[in-house]
């Protein structure tokens, strides 16, 4: 690559104050970093909306409870459907390595399809809350639930409409760089959302149908 | 007990809940700044079409993602908004002088509690906060070595979501009003039983427009050090005000997320009426408080800290040697950082959590003020047995010292929860934290201001017109706001409006005057600027380097060119500027390379026009406009991520024509 | 944490595979996915099942499990699927992640002992209520 003294790790001289080959980089290389940080201050976003959930969870305001809400077997369903998401998500970056932009194309709709499915059951659930009278205006036990859940559904949605997106500016480039860093950069962000579920799993659903 | 505001009024679909009774007809202060601001705006809008600027604004400013441009366009926005801002401190100083022996004043209630409110809002999220962010990204990227930022266009867009929060809370001066709440809107009164109209729709989606800005741009910078740093420039071989810079973005972006969280849960309740911070229905207002004081907190600090560094560099330079006790620096700054994250129940030890909590909380207080100290130690330690050049920036370092520890003694003294319990909203806690940010903040702006406005603009501001506005602000600040700590020990409450006890009057009289004098010092700053603009050959510096500077940004022309170095520095020791002055370095004039630079854009002002105008028809309850900016917003974001042609090359003959003009500049010189 | 040269680049062969760029974005193998798939589906079903069947009488115990169940399912996500390893970007990923967990911790640890505080001081049906304070002495 360069020949300069620098690059190539050695200690510069006193002399050398300046670099004369510039070390060729791709631009963009920021984008990771920059990228994880910004997930970092999105995990604290959802710290508030946990702590908030936290304090007003138990505010029923004489009216319904987790107990008389939650169906479990709904959220496991749920769950299933984003977890395996979060794999097809991983096969479709295994797929990219190899450069194979079909095989790519085919597990990112996969895993659309699931994250769609997921928001459908989602939107489900709330309408029958809604329905039943315990919609986000009802106590703050319930505002906080839909904040938190809600927020949440908000994020795998902007994900699914990102997701789209690549999709389509794969199909018209391929695997160029920049799309490789892109959808690098969605993987970080669909991983990152299933974590924030298994909290909300935890800390909503089980927690709350067990107090 | 609701704020006395304009009934709600009809709602239509077009216009939402925006009539004609939003204009301001009766309010005659309100009518007169307009028509002024017209006028102003008049002639503004009418010399640019008549010397023909709006294609060279665009081109040049607007659409630029040079971190220099966006630096310097931060700092003209927070000049503007400081006279907004102060003019809200005047009105405010004038009415508390007035208003005694069964007089009321010139402002009614409902008037006075907006600009108390809008004069906090101004000063600390457009004023402060874009002079700190245009300081340090004018400056930071250089003192790294680095061509620009990491993110550009990140940077252009932040720059102007800033501008839209400005602009939304500007525009609640003359259509609707402003919060009537104070400068946190806490509920229940920012609640929507309390407050029903718009004033603190303004507020909340002001601050949220700005907010998605600053947190961006602390992402931006803290990647832009991370990983941009020239070559042998560790991070123990960083520039302090890099540091501070540093720690700064850190703080904003671990703070900045918990106000836009918790302002959404303020507008869910006002929209959609969840119960988040309602009295009744299983709310709790005490989070609210909560919630925002953890950001609160961290948020003096993302102040102060590149306030600090300035305050390093510039002692460094004009004492003539290397800042004392680096490291300890450093660590300091890094310990001032995490801590910050650990007091913030000093805001609101009244509000009854209790002697356990309210001790923890008072003792980690107190403990923040130890590495403050700390970083004191070392700035004199510097000017020990320095040779001191007493310039402007010089100057203002040492009315920091003196202004700022007074200050911060009296944190101390509030950090005692039996003494809070006394002091609390009254008007010595004023008097601290205007001696804090003014002594603090502001001191540290200007001081760097005057340092760093050569390296901006070629040529130094005028010194005479520099110290006006300096004694100025100095006894006007002292004459401002000793009495307030008077009338603080004495009992009177924050945030009054009138008062029974005549034996008050003479200290708002003095207070008053001291507010006079800043305005002549702020005054005289904008002469400063105007003179030193006129006589500008005069005090054109040609060398890049007029005060014998220590770190990089000095090794480039001043204005830098816009790819700050031809060839990217290799750093060797602290102060590298400083090192290569003294082994002899010479600048390159041949062997010169393309290089590689991001392009302008117009996506960042359009999408945060629509941001603004979202935010605009949320306000006023226009959902259609909401709906349709929203939608524009995404098209918009999705539309640029198509647009892959986003950087070019400079030619390697057009940086030699560059880099040989300097040559002759520095020669013409000798 | 030095560095000695500027952003990484991954110069990626798109057409058959990528050279191993040190500096590029960590990434997974099938095996490492599908392990940590299974790892999470065992992770999710324990606790599902606990708290659906009831086997333990105990809410203590069964809460207790279910978060165990949860802080292992988190590191299983940040090893397999977010691929975190202490050489990430220079050790910037780990240091950032673990700066965001300890403001987690204080944010969320610290608002619930506040609030928790106040409730009980200054709303009605606290446990403050139940403290009778006696009249001090009347000289």
């Amino acid at each position: 690559m360069s020949a300069s003294a620098v690059a190539s790790g050695a200690a510069p001289q006193r002399t050398e104050f300046h670099v004369l080959e510039e070390e060729h980089h791709e631009p963009g290389g920021a984008t990771h970093l920059g990228f994880w940080i910004y997930l970092m201050s999105d995990c604290l976003i959802f710290a508030v909306l946990f702590a908030t959930y936290g304090v007003l969870g138990a505010s029923l305001a004489g009216g319904p409870g987790p107990r008389d809400l939650f169906d479990l077997g709904l959220v496991a369903l749920n769950t299933t459907f984003l977890l395996i998401s979060s794999i097809t998500y991983g096969f479709a970056m295994l797929a990219m390595y190899k450069g194979d932009q079909k095989r790519t194309l085919q597990w990112l709709a996969i895993t659309g399809l699931f994250g769609a499915a997921f928001i459908a059951v989602e939107l489900y659930e709330f309408r029958h809350l809604i329905h039943e009278g315990a919609g986000p205006q009802r106590s703050g036990f319930l505002s906080a639930f839909f904040a938190l859940v809600g927020t949440h559904g908000l994020h795998v949605t902007f994900g699914i409409v990102w997701l789209i997106v690549l999709m389509v500016q794969v199909t018209r480039r391929g695997l160029i760089p920049a799309n490789q860093r892109r959808l690098t950069c969605l993987s970080l962000f669909w991983h990152f959302l299933d974590l924030v579920w298994i909290g909300v799993f935890t800390y909503v659903y089980l927690f709350g149908v067990l107090r | 007990m609701a704020i006395e505001t304009i009934a709600s009024p009809e709602t239509s679909f077009l216009f939402g809940r925006l009539t004609w009774a939003a204009l301001p007809f009766h309010e005659p202060i309100l009518v007169a700044t307009f028509i002024a601001v017209v006028i102003g705006g008049l002639v503004v809008v009418g010399a640019l079409s008549y010397f023909r600027l709006w294609g060279y604004l665009w081109n040049e400013w607007f659409t630029s993602v040079d971190h220099k441009k966006i630096g310097v366009m931060y700092m003209a926005l927070g000049l503007i908004m400081l006279l907004r801002g102060f003019a809200d401190a005047v009105m405010m100083r004038l009415q508390q002088a007035m208003a005694f022996n069964g007089s009321e004043g010139y402002l009614p209630a409902h008037h006075y509690d907006q600009i108390f409110t809008a004069h906090g809002v101004i000063m600390i999220f457009f004023v402060a906060m874009p002079f700190v962010t245009g300081m340090m990204n004018l400056i930071m990227p250089l003192q790294i070595g680095a061509r620009d930022v990491a993110f550009p266009f990140l940077n252009n867009f932040s720059f102007w979501m800033t501008v839209g929060g400005a602009v939304i809370v500007m525009a609640s001066l003359f259509v609707g009003e402003f919060a009537q709440t104070g400068w946190l809107a806490y509920p229940p009164l920012s609640g929507i039983a309390n407050s029903p109209y718009v004033g603190v729709d303004y507020y909340i989606w002001g601050l949220q427009v700005a907010g998605v800005g600053t947190t961006l741009s602390g992402i931006n910078l803290i990647v832009t050090i991370v990983k941009m740093r020239c070559p042998g420039m560790t991070m123990m071989r960083m520039p302090v005000f890099t540091w501070t810079s540093l720690c700064a973005n850190i703080l904003i972006v671990a703070s900045f997320p918990v106000l836009t969280a918790a302002l959404v849960l303020l507008s869910l309740d006002r929209y959609v009426g969840t119960n988040f911070f309602t009295a009744d229905n299983g709310g709790n207002p005490m989070m609210y408080v909560n919630l925002i004081w953890i950001w609160g907190h961290p948020e003096v600090y993302i102040l102060v800290l590149p306030a600090f560094g300035i305050f390093s560099e510039v002692t460094a330079t004009f004492c003539g040697k290397r800042l004392f006790g680096y490291s300890s620096m450093v660590y300091a700054t890094v310990c001032i950082t995490v801590l910050s994250y650990l007091v913030w129940l000093h805001h609101f030890f009244t509000m009854g959590s209790g002697a356990s909590v309210n001790s923890f909380f008072g003792i980690a207080t107190m403990i923040i003020s130890i590495p403050t100290g700390a970083k004191l130690f070392n700035w004199l330690f510097t000017m020990y047995r320095g040779r001191i050049r007493y310039e402007l920036p010089m100057m203002w370092t040492v009315a920091f010292m003196l202004t700022f520890t007074i200050g911060g003694m009296t944190g101390v003294m509030l950090a005692v929860p039996p003494a809070d319990f006394v002091l609390h909203n009254s008007l010595f806690l004023i008097a601290h934290f205007h001696n804090v940010i003014i002594g603090g903040v502001l001191f540290g702006l200007f001081a760097g201001i005057v340092y760093w406005w050569p390296k901006a603009f070629g040529f130094r501001l005028d010194p005479f017109w520099g110290k006006v506005s300096f004694w100025c602000w100095v006894s006007g600040f002292w004459v401002a706001f000793t009495p307030l700590y008077v009338l603080g020990f004495m009992g009177v409450t924050r945030r009054m409006r009138a008062f029974d006890d005549p034996s008050l009057q003479i200290w708002f009289l003095i207070a008053a005057l001291g507010a006079g004098l800043i305005a002549i010092g702020i005054a005289a700053l904008i002469i400063q600027i105007a003179v030193s603009i006129w006589r500008r050959d005069e005090l054109r510096d040609v060398t890049g380097d007029p005060w014998d500077g220590r770190t990089l940004e000095w090794a480039t022309s001043s204005p830098p060119p816009a790819y700050n170095f031809a060839f990217t520095p290799v750093a060797h020791d602290l102060d590298a500027w400083s090192d290569m002055k003294a082994h002899g370095y010479t600048r390159p004039l041949e062997g010169f390379r393309p290089i590689h630079m991001p392009r302008n854009t117009a996506s960042g002002i359009i999408l945060a026009g629509l941001a603004t105008l979202c935010g605009m028809a949320l306000i006023w309850y226009i959902w259609w406009l909401a709906a349709l900016a929203f939608a524009g917003m995404i098209a918009t974001a999705i539309w640029h991520t198509f647009n892959y042609n986003r950087d070019f090359n400079i030619p390697a003959a057009d940086v030699s024509a560059v880099e040989g003009a300097r040559t002759s500049q520095l020669a013409g010189r000798a | 944490m030095s560095a000695d040269h500027a952003a990484h680049g991954s110069v990626h062969d798109h057409a058959s595979g990528h050279a191993h760029d040190p500096h590029a974005a960590p990434h997974g193998t099938f095996q490492s996915y599908v392990t940590g798939f299974v790892l999470a589906v065992v992770l999710t079903a324990i606790p599902f099942l606990l708290v659906m069947a009831r086997p333990i009488e105990s809410a203590g115990y069964t809460a207790a499990i279910v978060l165990v169940c949860a802080l292992a399912q988190i590191l299983v996500h940040m090893v397999f699927f977010l691929h975190m390893t202490p050489k990430a970007e220079d050790g910037w990923l780990l240091l950032s992640t673990i700066f965001t967990i300890v403001l987690v911790v204080i944010t969320l640890a610290g608002s619930l002992w506040i609030v928790f505080h106040l409730n009980n001081n200054m709303m009605p049906g606290g446990i403050m209520d139940d403290m009778q304070m006696e009249a001090p002495p009347a000289n």
